[in-house]
């Protein structure tokens, strides 16, 4: 690829760096992320990925913005409240880069259009908020050996990590084997974040999906990066793959996606 | 340095930093591992910073020539 002079400027601090230069960032430029949700994790992780350059940005939600989504969702702005999240995402990317391809769905991700969706993109970044979509996004990246940056939050704790299977990394199952029964979610009024926590994790994820395009230091794989705000503290748990797991172990009984049902006034964040 | 063989000229007197090193970086791409490139450059700030640069990098300066206010360096791409 030959860079345009505006390119050679706008990328001149990646093209510096000696991992990266003219051919890594021609490697960003080429590269095709999906990212599910447009919220408080999908919102950092965009910014940054599509003002790296990102070839092609998927974004997939279903939502409205809201005007309590402000205080952590930096892709919208008080003006977007009652407009499509998607919508909104892609007026404020590519206000910041119009080079990058910018593919809206705005839909709910389910069994049915889940395959169809992620198949043309290199590396999917989960910013979802519910389990369901979770284990969807992790079975359905399992099933079409895509990378999964995945990240998540509660009040001033998130984590984030890589899943890898398809190149011997454990899967999401393989951390949380089975979703957790609705009584042992946190309802929306125990759901508060502290909003730049979202950030910091959305920003390592975005971090993960550009080591990842450029092949290069160590990734978070089969380690858990767990963010402590209030004690301002990041600590990595070990993450096994489980050779028991019911998706990627040796005698797995999932062979096909599921829609579980999201219990009424679970976490949303 | 005139025996040296030249493979591409770089002019990056209309730069500024960093994109006197950027550009050449960028250059250096495009050329095989022990290939030579010419870069003039203004002196001063570019003359003491491009070459650190590319040393950094892994290519050799071969060769350092002054053309009144303006230097010609030769340049070897590393691996």
């Amino acid at each position: 690829m030959k860079f345009t002079e505006e390119q050679i400027m706008r990328y001149s601090r990646h093209i510096i760096l000696k991992e990266i230069g003219g051919k890594g960032q021609d490697k960003i430029c080429k590269a095709k992320v999906f990212i599910m949700g447009a919220g408080g994790l999908g919102s950092p992780a965009a910014l940054y990925l599509a003002a790296a350059g990102v070839g092609t940005i998927g974004i997939a939600d279903d939502d409205v913005v809201d005007l309590s989504n402000l205080q952590r969702q930096v892709l919208h702005a008080t003006s977007d409240v009652g407009k499509a999240k998607v919508f909104s995402a892609e007026d404020t990317l590519s206000a910041i880069n119009p080079n990058v391809r910018l593919i809206a769905y705005k839909e709910r991700v389910t069994s049915e259009n889940v395959r169809e969706i992620i198949r043309d993109y290199d590396i999917v970044l989960d910013g979802s908020d519910n389990f369901p979509t979770r284990y969807l996004i992790n079975d359905a990246c399992f099933f079409a050996k895509k990378t999964l940056i995945s990240g998540s939050i509660l009040r001033f704790d998130g984590q984030a990590t890589v899943f890898k299977p398809h190149a011997g990394g454990p899967c999401y199952r393989c951390l949380y084997p089975e979703i957790p029964p609705a009584g042992f979610v946190p309802s929306c009024s125990e759901a508060g974040i502290l909003g730049p926590v979202a950030g910091t994790i959305g920003v390592l994820q975005a971090t993960e999906a550009l080591k990842e395009v450029l092949g290069i230091g160590d990734q978070l794989i089969g380690r858990l990066s767990v963010f402590d705000a209030l004690n301002s503290t990041f600590r990595e748990v070990k993450i096994r793959k489980d050779p028991d797991c019911e998706l990627c172990g040796d005698k797995a009984s999932i062979t096909h996606l599921v829609d579980y049902a999201q219990a009424p006034c679970a976490i949303r964040i | 340095m005139s025996d040296i063989k030249v493979d591409a000229v770089l002019d990056i007197t209309n730069e500024v930093c960093p994109m006197t090193f950027v550009k050449t970086k960028l250059k250096l791409e495009t050329l095989e591992t022990g290939q030579h490139l010419e870069v003039i450059l203004n002196d001063g700030e570019p003359l003491r910073n491009v070459p650190r640069s590319l040393k950094e990098e892994g290519h050799r300066i071969v060769g350092t020539k002054k053309d009144g206010t303006k230097f010609h360096l030769i340049v070897e791409k590393g691996m």
